[in-house]
């Protein structure tokens, strides 16, 4: 995901020489083709993300678009105020690129495990909130916040997420994504968790279960739309993030949800408001915390039994 | 208008529009009015009716409670009424305590220290990029220096060739609660500047012959220029020099704005009307002596046991 991101990103600064990246010392081998095939459109701003994305508001406001980028939570919560007050208060054309959604960096430790980001990127005003689920996503999100002006966040995985869709050639910022259609569940996923979902639709049909499934590459604004059909044609909407519960993607479709007079009742998976302390890589660190595709199954045969 | 008149139209302002507002800082906007008004009257390139004009320098108040003297230039610089200051603070108004990006003439918003640097420096920068020759000024303050990130924008404008970039300290000693010395010390201030590499310019910063010289002749020689601009907190009212009390009080009704109006009169340049009180104030309220030149210093009365008796000299 992150390959094709920059992947992605090197073809768009072909065109646009207003493209900007500004790496917070981070990126070693993935940043380097585009480096080389742009050295003028890119800043190593070393170690220092409160600067560094200042910095990219001051250049924003000068027209260029500006992809800031570090890993975890180096990009967002250590600089957020600085996102708040000069990137999204001024409606700076910054894109606030994060790699290492959730557990990516597992064995790293606590500090490496961004699991609050999505809550608190969308709790501010002006900030569009994205978190792809594979590499069409990834690819389809990268063209897409390149044109849109304001203020992104997104949120990605590292690499080898298997592929979700063909193609998005209908790929729009906002709007959720079917990937299969079924009955009474509907299982809503953002970014590379859906992974786990779709071995947990596996052991679901071995059940009895065909849930319909939706990804939601656009947490910010959310797609109020199709949580509002789901609602009311299904029994049972379960949302997977790998991230905690608190102010997270379940949280943004439970307040859609709670103001619809009748909704189908909800299940949220994610971090139970908690910090990881277990050592381990992403895979274990998922089903430790209850969100392996096994986990994800189980619990949602719970719910419908 | 010359800087002179310039600066002393910023300080009346600044007098009434706290008065007015019950506003706060007033001490700032004296300490740095004199930065401003030769900024406004001699340096900066801009275009009142065209605000964003592309050649224009760009300018950031990262002091941004100091704001009143920016509205005040800016007023009188003609991007909006000057009738406007009064509503400072008030409800509905557009000018908020700090410095307010939705105000004509005003580039970028601020009131959290430690932001303006930086983002004056990605502005420094996309101009390199661009080819473009306009400058980026911006005015911080000697306790915002306290902030981690002045530090991170200060290697990171000397590492890029900035020397487009023009950092302006205005470094009047003082900060909310104290002396800066007995806060979290940046002294020696110009050492610290000129071992991050910039060129340093060290001056008298209510002085504007040195203020126009130290602006006009930036280096372009690769790298940033500071200004370490040497203030006094409250300069031009004699009462509030120097005294910390000036950071947060605004000055009420009584001997305190009859005082401010009247010391500011003794020092009004020629040619200057004052819009608010023209003839000054007649029989000014006097201060009870005892009432004025008071430590109000957190270390006045502040003496933690655990602190070694020699820090706290």
């Amino acid at each position: 995901m992150r390959d094709t991101f920059f992947k992605t990103l090197t073809e768009l600064a072909d065109e646009n020489k207003n493209i900007e990246v500004v790496t917070g010392d981070l990126g070693f081998g993935v940043l380097k083709p585009f480096w080389e095939a742009h050295p003028d459109q890119m800043i190593n701003a070393g170690i220092a993300e409160q600067n560094l994305t200042s910095v990219a508001a001051g250049m924003a406001l000068e027209g260029k678009t500006v992809f800031t980028y570090s890993i975890g939570n180096f990009p967002t919560l250590r600089c957020l105020e600085q996102i708040r007050n000069d990137c999204a208060y001024h409606n700076a054309n910054v894109k606030v690129i994060c790699v290492g959604g959730g557990f990516v960096y597992g064995s790293l430790g606590m500090s490496h495990h961004a699991t609050e980001d999505i809550a608190v990127m969308r709790s501010l005003p002006n900030v569009t909130v994205l978190c792809p689920g594979d590499l069409v996503e990834a690819e389809a999100v990268t063209r897409a916040i390149a044109k849109y002006p304001g203020t992104c966040y997104v949120r990605l995985g590292r690499g080898g997420e298997k592929r979700i869709h063909e193609s998005l050639p209908d790929f729009r910022i906002g709007k959720a994504i079917p990937v299969s259609e079924g009955e009474k569940v509907a299982i809503f996923s953002t970014g590379a968790i859906f992974e786990e979902v779709e071995i947990a639709q596996e052991t679901l049909k071995e059940n009895g279960i065909t849930p319909t499934v939706y990804t939601f590459p656009t947490v910010k604004p959310i797609d109020k739309e199709v949580i509002t059909k789901i609602a009311a044609t299904h029994e049972l909407i379960v949302t997977c993030e790998e991230h905690n519960l608190s102010g997270g993607f379940g949280s943004a479709v439970a307040e859609v949800l709670a103001e619809l007079p009748s909704h189908a009742r909800l299940l949220r998976i994610g971090m139970n408001d908690e910090y990881s302390t277990l050592v381990g890589d992403q895979k274990y660190l998922r089903d430790q915390y209850g969100m392996s595709g096994e986990k994800i199954a189980q619990r949602i045969l719970l719910e419908v039994k | 208008m010359t800087s002179e008149q310039l600066a002393w139209k910023i300080r009346r302002h600044g007098v009434e529009m706290t008065h007015l507002s019950g506003g706060s800082h007033i001490g700032a906007v004296m300490s740095v009015a004199d930065i401003i008004g030769v900024l406004y009257a001699d340096i900066l390139k801009f275009d009142v009716n065209n605000p964003k004009s592309d050649n224009r320098d760009r300018f950031i108040l990262s002091k941004g409670h100091a704001g009143a003297a920016i509205y005040a230039a800016l007023a009188e610089c003609g991007f909006f009424d000057t009738e406007e200051l009064k509503t400072h603070y008030r409800n509905g108004s557009r000018l908020s305590g700090h410095v307010s990006h939705h105000v004509p003439g005003v580039d970028f918003s601020t009131g959290s220290l430690g932001h303006g640097l930086s983002a004056a420096a990605g502005m420094a920068l996309a101009a390199k990029q661009d080819g473009k020759s306009h400058k980026s000024y911006v005015v911080l303050g000697d306790g915002e220096c306290n902030e981690g990130s002045v530090w991170e924008a200060a290697l990171f404008a000397v590492h890029f060739g900035l020397d487009n970039l023009v950092c302006i300290v205005d470094h009047n000693k003082m900060q909310s609660l104290d002396f800066c010395d007995k806060t979290l010390s940046t002294t020696p201030l110009k050492g610290i500047w000129e071992s991050f590499g910039w060129n340093v310019v060290d001056i008298n910063g209510n002085d504007h012959e040195q203020l126009r010289n130290a602006l006009s002749g930036i280096k372009a020689n690769n790298k940033p220029t500071v200004i370490i601009a040497n203030t006094v907190k409250g300069k031009g009212i004699p009462y509030m020099e120097n005294d910390i009390l000036w950071h947060y009080r605004f000055p009420h009704d009584g001997w305190e704005y009859d005082q401010a109006v009247s010391e500011l009169h003794k020092t009004k340049p020629e040619g200057v009307t004052d819009p608010y009180t023209p003839d000054g104030i007649q029989n000014p309220e006097m201060p009870d002596e005892k009432e004025i030149h008071l430590d109000n210093t957190m270390s006045a009365t502040y003496k933690p046991t655990w602190f070694r008796k020699e820090q706290q000299q």
